[in-house]
């Protein structure tokens, strides 16, 4: 029997539909199928937002899909939302031009919540996309670098092509106070880095699993895999985190699409602790 | 180099480190230390796999050569992992090309002379085919994932 969890639970409130309309500032091609939009709002008001939360973001009579913010939330500036082109709505957002309009509702669901690592070691692994959501959570501990111990970032992707954020990696891998480890699933001749999954990085990473929050964001198989390896590391299942993905159409708690048995995606999440989700992970078609 | 230095390395490498002293003798009666410059190839598919290799610093990348498309790095190797495990079990015989992506050191020991040692002491050979099947499990895992392209766009 499937559990359905109460909308009520999830109440939006009034202003929870609101939808703002946001001007398309720049487009940056990340990769071949992934771009970057700054967005600024056309009333001016600034859109304040906690670190691995989603807008739903609408393309005026196209749809409406749930993206990650990936900017930086202890700055002021441009929204961000780095959106890769897999369906008929990301390929209108990925296509969009400067001085575009889109719709934004939100932010919406729970966020990384950096803070509580403070104190300790950090560590972020990021699978292709993924690395969009962790982004602000890395930025965020950046700016207060002193308040964490060791901060590493461990990041898989597809080929050497889709590596996102290149630039931004090879900044923070020159810095003394980051350590930034990246895979590919495939590599070319010319390829002089890792090839493999990002979970084998984990065993060697340097960080003390007993002090160590992290963080974890990519493909649901992936994310799997390198909790369970965290933990067999000895990482603290509620000091791991995993940020869902399930299609979702509210936003709000209340159609039920996203729907993760007793949890509601959008609402509950995306991000969760794995001691909550560990057992959801593992059970098919749900 | 051989001697003490192999021993220590042995005793240090994630391969070996948890062997018993005296299984570690053993293995550097047969092992030596060897540099590989940047673009060296270690070895090539279908030669016989005469050498295990304890990589203990640079990379080593394990490549398949495609008629047309070059040579398609399928995997890499680090410090404190090993390179091969076809030396242990027959044909004998590599199945993939390796080169070293850096400059590598390596502990390189005699395949047929630990073979020989773990077919006369089994518990020897026993702990070496565990440690091997561990990489196995590893590399098979990370190849099968890596099978169902979980980068690749949603079909």
């Amino acid at each position: 029997m499937t559990t359905v969890a109460a909308p009520a639970a999830a109440a939006a409130d009034a202003g929870a539909f609101t939808l703002r309309e946001f001007r398309v500032l720049r487009r940056r091609q990340d990769t071949r199928d992934t771009a970057t939009l700054s967005l600024e709002p056309c009333d001016g008001a600034r859109l304040a937002f906690a670190a691995g939360q989603f807008t739903m973001l609408y393309a005026f009579g196209v749809g409406e899909v749930p993206i990650s913010i990936s900017g930086d939330p202890t700055r002021a500036g441009p929204l961000l939302h780095t959106i890769r082109d897999v369906g008929g709505v990301t390929h209108t957002l990925t296509g969009v031009r400067r001085g575009d309009v889109l719709g934004v509702r939100g932010p919406y669901g729970t966020g990384w919540d950096v803070t509580d690592g403070r104190g300790g070691d950090l560590v972020l692994v990021a699978g292709g996309i993924g690395l969009a959501p962790l982004r602000p959570a890395l930025l965020q501990v950046l700016a207060r670098r002193g308040d964490y111990g060791r901060v590493v970032l461990l990041y898989g992707c597809r080929t050497p092509e889709d590596v996102l954020y290149a630039r931004e990696l090879e900044q923070w891998r020159g810095r003394f106070d980051l350590d930034v480890d990246v895979t590919v699933d495939y590599g070319p001749p010319q390829w002089r880095g890792k090839v493999g999954l990002v979970d084998s990085l984990i065993p060697r990473a340097g960080f003390d699993p007993a002090h160590t929050l992290a963080l974890v964001c990519g493909p649901e198989v992936m994310m799997r895999t390198v909790a369970a390896a965290l933990v067999d590391r000895g990482v603290r299942r509620d000091r791991v985190r995993v940020s869902m993905e399930r299609a979702m159409d509210c936003g709000v708690g209340l159609c039920g699409h996203c729907q993760l048995r007793e949890l509601f995606v959008c609402v509950d999440g995306p991000v969760f602790g794995y001691d909550r989700v560990e057992r959801l992970l593992w059970l098919r078609e749900v | 180099m051989t001697g003490p230095d192999v021993r220590a390395q042995l005793r240090d490498h994630c391969f070996t480190t948890d062997l018993p002293p005296e299984y570690l003798d053993r293995i550097a009666e047969h092992a030596r230390l060897e540099s590989f410059p940047a673009g060296t190839v270690l070895f090539t598919e279908g030669t016989p796999a005469e050498q295990l290799y304890l990589v203990v610093s640079g990379r080593v990348a394990i490549e398949l050569h495609v008629p047309g498309r070059g040579a398609q790095v399928v995997d890499t190797v680090d410090e404190c992992d090993t390179v091969g495990w076809s030396w242990l079990l027959p044909p004998y015989r590599w199945f993939f090309d390796a080169r070293a992506v850096e400059d590598v050191l390596a502990v390189v020991v005699d395949a047929a002379a630990l073979r020989s040692e773990a077919d006369a002491d089994p518990a020897l050979g026993y702990a070496l085919l565990q440690r091997v099947a561990a990489v196995m499990l590893h590399r098979l895992h990370g190849a099968r994932v890596r099978l169902a392209d979980l980068h690749g766009s949603p079909s």
